[in-house]
């Protein structure tokens, strides 16, 4: 069964018609790219996916289930974790908070708990920070484990990002620009860690980005979108081979 | 030990030195009568500056009704404790001050849930204009509340206390603007420090465990927390009514320090809310050992400065806000106090490898 599975998805704001007719399928494991123009309408794919806002008609299944219209934190609960294209941390907390606020609903107790320090507060305490230093050793974060987060260098401030949204435990990945700002070198890291993530923790993967280098080195599969509409989907190298999508990167 | 626990130990011990200072002060009798009347207001202002601190530091929304929180406690606990006089005489003291806290803090929080509903859907400027006119609210509904109980049951009114129709108008307990009077003076001041202790330990545990990370993670970035599944507005109303039942525990505290308990702008207004605000500013948002030193200097110095110079206290009072202000925010003086320190650092580092060497 497909991980994800997107159905006739529409929503427009006024008389834009942002998102139109939007059909997409990303099978268990894979490494998926979601491609085209500024204001083709990829980030408000994320945010429909997200529950940021709600689709005018359409189906998304995930995993089998639907969670059409869920909110935010519904959606993040059945198993989909999400970057942001310009970052958004918590940048007053370190980064090992960071990471184990994303640990928040797998790792519980209630606030007279935390507040009484019963042993079950240093129990669970305990798990969280082994788990977070585990998940940062992934990222090579560990040994800025107690650095704020907005103290970090702006590289290791996304790859904060995916280890936070790591941390919910999802069963989709949705990583929105990751590669934004930085440089070839820094983009080549985030290129293996991506696909260290995908193996290590046997990830679902679907990604916006602009960096061709980066979507035609790891991405399987490819949708393009311009206008709203889905211009062409497929393997990648024949996604790219397009002249439909050449021309709408290039122009005529 | 860990980096919080140290934190929190140096902060709670803080006010475990003050009070034994202040104690071998009253025995040695070098403290005036009225700096002892400030002993227990002294604590009132620190619980008030711990509990806005969780509000406006801690979850990051701006409040200015903080005193009406205050006034909630001050006036249910009040009024419980002096029917509790009335009817049940020989109830010993300890127990009606301890019922009347529980009630003081639940009514507040109560209050703090039933106001955050609506007022947390505000952001920024429009939230602390609305809580503001909340405060005020609570401050002048029960500046014309009339409350009494005889034989026949309980008598309410908010136009006249002759709009009760009680036989005896010696048992009416809360009098309208003339508020409450004969309330029993179950505080003091150990009992101040203790329950100033309590809030601390409240609040720092909660902000140092997962809950208050929640929090923390809200004021930071709300969408953020979102996507990673955080309850929003579960948590926003959990750090707003925690601290609205805290400023009602400081409020129980208050009235019970004092026989004649009124809702004047002075003691329960939007005066007395900013000037909590002033004393979390001023000490660190969402640093919670420094709003506690604040609102303790900031209560002491016109009360100090009076014996000094009497006729410009309050302009003294002013300028010294300024240069705390400063002082403590500034980017250059910050700048300033970081090479100080690293210097003295430095000089204590070279000793020691000094005396290494020898």
């Amino acid at each position: 069964m497909a991980m994800l599975e997107v159905k006739n998805l529409d929503i427009s704001f006024g008389g834009l018609r942002a998102v139109d007719d939007f059909n997409m399928t990303i099978e268990k494991g894979c490494l998926y790219g979601l491609i085209g123009p500024n204001g083709a309408g990829k980030t408000t794919v994320f945010n429909l996916l997200t529950g940021v806002y709600k689709p005018n008609k359409g189906i998304i299944l995930l995993d089998g289930k639907d969670i059409t219209g869920k909110k935010t934190i519904d959606v993040n609960r059945e198993g989909i974790a999400r970057t942001f294209q310009n970052i958004r941390l918590f940048k007053d907390l370190t980064v090992l908070d960071n990471v184990k606020v994303g640990l928040h609903n797998h790792n519980t107790y209630s606030t007279l708990t935390g507040i009484l320090r019963l042993p079950k507060y240093h129990k669970v305490e305990r798990q969280m920070n082994q788990k977070a230093l585990d998940i940062l050793k992934v990222f090579d974060l560990d040994k800025e484990a107690d650095v704020l987060a907005a103290n970090l260098p702006y590289g290791k401030q996304r790859k904060l990002e995916i280890a936070r949204a790591l941390a919910t435990e999802p069963k989709l990945l949705l990583l929105d620009e990751p590669a934004a700002g930085m440089n070839p070198n820094e983009t080549q890291e985030l290129m293996d860690t991506i696909g260290f993530v995908r193996k290590h923790f046997d990830m679902t993967i679907l990604l916006i980005e602009h960096d061709m280098k980066l979507v035609s080195g790891i991405c399987e599969e490819l949708t393009v979108l311009n206008f709203g509409r889905v211009l062409c989907q497929g393997k990648t190298a024949e996604v790219l081979n397009n002249p439909e999508v050449i021309k709408a990167y290039l122009g005529e | 030990m860990s980096k919080t626990l140290r934190s929190n130990i140096i902060t709670v011990g803080l006010v475990f030195i003050a009070y034994i200072g202040a104690q071998i002060l009253i025995a040695t009798g070098s403290i005036s009568s009225l700096m002892k009347g400030l002993l227990v207001p002294l604590c009132v202002y620190a619980i008030l500056a711990v509990s806005l601190n969780l509000t406006v530091g801690i979850l990051g929304e701006l409040s200015l009704g903080h005193a009406g929180f205050m006034c909630i406690g001050a006036f249910s606990s009040a009024f419980f404790s002096k029917c509790m006089k009335m009817f049940v005489p020989d109830m010993p003291g300890a127990l009606r001050f301890f019922l009347a806290l529980v009630i003081g803090a639940a009514l507040a929080g109560l209050f703090g849930i039933l106001i955050g509903i609506p007022v947390l859907r505000l952001k920024g400027d429009y939230l602390a204009i609305v809580t503001l006119a909340f405060g005020e609210i609570i401050k002048n509904i029960i500046n014309i509340l009339y409350l009494g109980i005889d034989e026949e049951g309980v008598h309410f009114s908010l136009k006249s206390s002759l709009d009760l129709n009680m036989a005896d108008s010696e048992k009416i307990i809360i009098n309208g603007a003339m508020g409450i009077t004969g309330t029993p003076n179950d505080s003091n001041f150990t009992i101040g420090v203790v329950l100033l202790i309590l809030t601390l330990i409240i609040v720092l545990n909660l902000i140092h465990s997962r809950d208050g990370r929640a929090i923390m993670s809200i004021r930071d970035n709300t969408i953020a927390a979102e996507s990673v599944g955080i309850p929003v507005t579960r948590y926003k109303l959990m750090a707003f009514s925690i601290s609205a039942a805290l400023a009602g525990v400081a409020g129980v505290l208050y009235a019970h320090n004092l026989s004649t308990l009124t809702a004047l702008p002075k003691n329960f207004g939007y005066n007395m809310s900013i000037m909590i605000l002033v004393f979390v500013v001023l000490g660190g948002m969402g640093n919670i050992r420094g709003s506690m030193i604040a609102a303790v200097i900031l209560t002491l110095l016109p009360e100090l400065l009076r014996g000094v110079v009497s006729d410009y206290r309050m302009l003294i009072y002013a300028i010294i806000l300024i240069v705390m202000m400063l002082f403590n925010w500034a980017p250059k003086c910050i700048e300033w106090r970081k090479k100080a320190t690293a210097s003295v650092k430095a000089r204590l580092q070279k000793k020691s490898a000094a005396k290494e060497v020898e």
